[in-house]
């Protein structure tokens, strides 16, 4: 899958979380939807993504993968 | 005319609690309060009779055929307008009674042509009947009478019903229905005493008036002067059916009549929970798609789209099918393949498909046609009130005081339900209308909103936040409500971020270009203006924070208080007939039947018990997703079922590269449609007429769907499904559909007492059904939200990546007509193109006037996703910059130009919201011209098929002949 279509996606769900007040709560919020929404491949991609550098990846949604891949 | 099968009782029920105690003709008669003489009468078996009453409309009382005596009173009262009293005498039949009744008939039929034999409702006309009840055996009048002839004056204009006026009793039955049932005020009558005639409109044409061709005025007609040009070729029925229209969700229940197994004429049944005895153009009349030329009916395969389609029998259709799935599978994974099915299908069928996807695929890779249209509503209200449902039923609306429409064209899309709340708004209760165009109910007759805010496309959250930051701002919020109802802790955040200034109506105005004084009278009205409800449809969910709106709905009915119970809610008007059941059935990726995640362990080893089978705990592929995947090389066999993704899904281009990339494409369908074009295996479908199952509509209501008639190619649908599951390895083992619903029933707590003998008892039944709601749930969350404590999410408004921009500098919306029905395959195939017969761009004069744009000028639309042309109507109904189509029709292409954008958490496309620019041209697109090549040429391919049918035949013949 095209790597920049997968990194809007996180990048959207980031804009819905990053109004939660809590940080962590946001992140967590983030990896939970990555988690239940999006198929295996589509997360390992992201994660690769990540691993090569994860440009273009919002903050919040760049930590959510971090820990999703940890 | 009522159906020939119903009882017409005279004038509509009135439900009450207290009854009345009187006699009729020496029998003790009780009944509900509010009820006429003329329906008690009925009902005790003492029918009375009557021409212009009927139990579809209020009395009139103006044929005087229905006159009683009452004990007491003076002279002979009409009974339908007269309600019954505690100890009313009445009696029926007397010789005065006879005698002016004869009267009255007599001055009937002397304006009236005496050719009953060969008219054509001849064996169903009140007229007739009524003639004959009253003993009417002699006319003093000549036969000479300008109306006993037939004269010129015959109206065949609209494709479904005939107006004759000679045969007219000016009974009003049909002015009356047009006024009080469907509310569009086309009819009136013209002329005064002899002279007086019905007319449409300005006494035009009935295609050519504002009439909405919904048949209420047919079937109130109780002669042949309004009458279905069906019945006209056909005669009258000799049998009928009760079944559940197949076009939007309302869901209307309709009684299909037919001779043998041709269906001669469909109505609306009189006790249809969802309609009430009312249906529209699309449901009454437009069914004559089922026999169209156009069917397929035979399977078909082809290892390439380039071949001609090689038609074979249904073992060997399937069986090449599951080969090559199987061999996809071998050659690139489990994951490689998976399902989606249409919100045409029923609950059964798609159950079976994503059982079929889960057990016998072996993988989650199973998504619906809600994807692409209330998927967000499923989501949102998931998670703010727990179930992912409308909260209420239609007839909820009868209690409320504020009606908000938003993102909806109810008169359109959802034409009955429509009615319905132009009947309430007549009532009374007031209309906030939130939406980029001027729709009908803006400014209908009798019907005008309070408020129209007509804000920008893409801006709908931030206008939900301006409302609701007026109501937390001005103090109007129902804190008693929220206090017991919400989440405390949730409830205090989003508190504060919607108190924010930037969240006022003031600071959004640039945003939305909704002046701040109508927002904050908007939600003054909305929080203060007593029972409130919220009507909301795609213009809401298809929009990059389509989920994020629907939370925001759902914030404002806790916020007020204006949830759990009749009257207020918030009510997803679903698109297609079945989009709520579609999606109960687990046709989602990450949830099994009754939203239940799939990574959920208890859930899953209740299914892997009842299938039999290990299932995947980690969500599958979403449609959008997999045509990432076919793109990608990951992802290469899809069986598709009813839905045609090349019309309805966004970016064509995009779609049509993924379904070529793919091994093998199965389409189940009626006809060849778009996405069939690029198939290697097609396994004819069959017709909501042609098959048994249910629907469930926008209420959660689960109706009956029953075959009346055989399915041409000799399969029912899900018979295929269940083919193809054996073929694939995986037997299911049902014999009907019923057993597909004991299934679910056994394997899902919101259906856990339904059952089709339960469903025939009811007429329908509106989940959740359990032991807790043996006969349904009309409201939800009474008392407390299913998720327990209501969840106020925080909505911050986020701009849509979509931008115009001085190359794409209008913003295109897209969006439906009453004539015709999502991808039109339905109703592209029958007369309803009378009415629309091709998408057109609306645009305003002032942006058309720049352009140098003319009304039905050529124009083409182009945006970041690709270009189109169809013709331009200019219109106010949209505001500058704003332009509108629907996509009614493969060749305009309108999903060329929308984008793959999407909602941020289902992916949802955001068809609402595209720049573009338009300009004059003089010829089609690059794409129309490609895809014009490639339709004539997939279209060769079938005809070549079609040659070898013949071919065959021919050489059958003489075999048969030798013998």
């Amino acid at each position: 899958m095209k790597t920049e279509h997968l990194v809007k996606m996180v990048n959207q769900i980031e804009l819905f979380f990053r109004s939660e007040p809590n940080r962590e709560t946001a992140i967590a919020g983030i990896a939970g939807h990555l988690r239940r929404y999006w198929e295996p491949r589509m997360r390992r991609e992201i994660v690769a993504h990540l691993a090569q550098g994860g440009s273009g990846l919002g903050e919040l949604a760049r930590e959510a993968v971090r820990r999703m891949s940890a | 005319m009522l159906s020939k099968f119903d009882i017409d009782y005279g004038t509509p029920e009135r439900p009450a609690t207290a009854t009345v105690a009187l006699e009729i003709n020496d029998v003790a008669v009780s009944v509900p309060a509010g009820t006429s003489v003329l329906r008690a009468a009925q009902q005790a078996g003492h029918p009375i009779p009557k021409l212009c009453a009927t139990e579809c409309l209020e009395p009139f009382g103006s044929c005087r055929l229905c006159v009683v005596e009452i004990a007491g009173r003076k002279g002979y009262p009409a009974s339908c307008t007269t309600p019954v009293e505690p100890g009313m005498k009445v009696r029926t039949q007397s010789p005065e009674l006879a005698k002016l009744r004869r009267g009255v008939m007599e001055l009937y039929i002397s304006d009236h042509p005496l050719e009953c034999l060969t008219c054509a409702a001849n064996g169903n006309c009140q007229l007739q009947d009524m003639a004959g009840t009253v003993g009417l055996r002699e006319v003093r009048y000549d036969a000479a009478g300008a109306n006993h002839v037939r004269d010129s004056r015959k109206d065949e204009s609209n494709p479904y019903f005939s107006y004759d006026p000679s045969k007219c009793i000016v009974c009003s039955r049909c002015v009356r229905a047009c006024a009080d049932v469907q509310g569009t005020f086309a009819l009136t009558i013209d002329g005064r005493g002899f002279a007086s005639r019905i007319v449409a409109g300005q006494n035009e044409s009935f295609l050519a008036s504002e009439c909405v061709s919904c048949g209420a005025c047919v079937q109130a007609c109780p002669t042949a002067t309004l009458i279905e040009k069906s019945i006209s070729d056909a005669g009258q029925p000799d049998r009928s059916i009760i079944t559940t229209c197949a076009y939007c969700g309302v869901g209307c229940s309709l009684r299909a009549e037919l001779k043998g197994n041709q269906l001669v004429r469909m109505l609306p049944n009189q006790d249809g929970h969802a309609n009430h005895g009312h249906a529209c153009v699309k449901g009454r009349f437009a069914w004559g798609y089922a026999t169209h030329a156009d069917r397929i009916t035979k399977p078909m395969i082809r290892s390439s789209i380039t071949e001609p389609w090689r038609e074979v029998s249904w073992d060997e259709a399937i069986a090449y099918a599951a080969r090559e799935m199987r061999r996809i599978q071998r050659d690139y994974g489990r994951d490689a393949v998976g399902v989606t099915t249409s919100s045409r299908c029923t609950n059964e069928e798609t159950y079976l498909v994503q059982k079929l996807a889960r057990a016998a695929f072996g993988n989650n890779n199973t998504d619906t046609c809600a994807r692409v249209c209330h998927a967000p509503t499923g989501y949102g209200l998931k998670v703010t009130l727990g179930e992912s449902a409308g909260t209420q039923d239609f007839d909820s609306v009868d209690q409320t005081e504020v009606i908000v429409v938003l993102g909806a064209n109810p008169t359109d899309a959802h034409p009955v339900f429509g009615s319905q709340l132009k009947r309430r708004l007549r009532q009374g209760a007031r209309l906030i209308v939130i939406d980029p165009r001027s729709i009908d109910l803006v400014d209908a007759p009798h019907v005008r909103a309070a408020y129209h805010l007509q804000l920008r496309p893409g801006t709908n959250v931030a206008v939900l936040n301006a409302l609701a930051h007026v109501i937390v701002t001005e103090g109007l919020a129902n804190e008693r409500f929220v206090a017991e109802r919400c989440e405390a802790d949730a409830y205090a955040k989003w508190k504060t971020f919607i108190a924010r200034p930037e969240n006022s109506p003031e600071a959004m105005a640039d945003i939305t270009k909704v002046p701040a004084p109508l927002v904050r009278e908007a939600a003054r009205l909305y929080a203060t203006g007593g029972n409130a409800a919220i009507y909301y449809g795609l213009g809401v969910t298809e929009h990059s924070q389509g989920s994020t709106a629907v939370m925001a709905i759902a914030n404002l009915a806790m916020l007020t208080g204006n949830i759990g119970r009749p009257g207020v809610g918030v009510n997803p008007m679903r698109g297609q007939n079945n989009v709520q059941g579609s999606c109960d059935m687990g046709s989602f990726p990450e949830s099994f039947p009754g939203y239940r995640h799939v990574s959920d362990a208890a859930t899953r080893q209740l299914f892997e018990a009842e299938w039999g089978v290990t299932l995947q705990h980690e969500p599958g592929l979403r449609l959008g997703n997999m045509l990432d995947a076919a793109l990608d090389g990951s992802f290469k066999g899809l069986y598709v079922q009813g839905e045609d993704i090349v019309q309805s899904d966004p970016n064509t281009t995009h779609v049509t590269a993924a379904l070529a990339a793919l091994e093998c494409l199965v389409v189940q369908d009626l006809f060849l449609s778009e996405t069939a074009k690029y198939a290697h295996v097609f396994l004819p479908g069959s017709t909501f007429l042609e098959k048994d199952g249910t629907f469930t509509n926008a209420e959660r209501r689960i109706s009956p769907v029953r075959k009346v008639m055989p399915s041409p190619s000799g399969m029912e649908d899900w018979q295929i499904t269940l083919a193809f599951a054996a073929a694939l390895g995986y037997p299911m083992n049902y014999s009907h559909p019923s057993e597909i619903m004991a299934e679910i029933a056994r394997t899902t707590p919101t259906f856990q007492r339904v059952t089709y003998d339960q469903i025939d008892a009811q007429g329908s039944i509106q989940w959740p059904c359990n032991d807790a709601n043996p006969t349904g749930t009309p409201v939800m969350h009474v008392g407390s939200f299913v998720r327990g404590k209501g969840y106020f999410a925080i909505t911050e408004y986020v701009p849509t990546d979509e931008k115009t921009s001085s190359s794409f500098p209008l913003l295109l919306t897209t969006g439906r007509i009453l004539s015709q029905y999502n991808v039109g395959a339905q109703t592209r195939r029958t007369e309803n193109v009378a009415w629309h017969g091709e998408d057109l761009l609306e645009i305003h004069p002032h942006d058309a006037e720049n352009r140098g744009i003319r009304d039905h000028d050529w124009v083409g639309i182009a945006s970041r996703a690709g270009d189109t042309v169809m013709r331009a109507r200019i219109t106010e109904r949209v505001a500058p910059g704003v332009v509108y189509t629907t996509f009614h029709f493969p060749e305009s292409g309108a999903n060329v130009v929308t984008t793959d954008n999407s909602d941020w958490a289902t992916n949802c496309p955001e068809y609402k919201v595209t720049a573009v620019q338009v300009t004059r041209v003089s010829q089609p697109s690059s794409w129309q011209r490609n895809h014009t090549r490639f339709s004539d040429e997939q279209q060769r391919l079938l005809r070549k098929r079609e040659h070898a049918q013949r071919a065959a035949a021919a050489t059958e013949v003489p075999e048969r002949q030798r013998s």
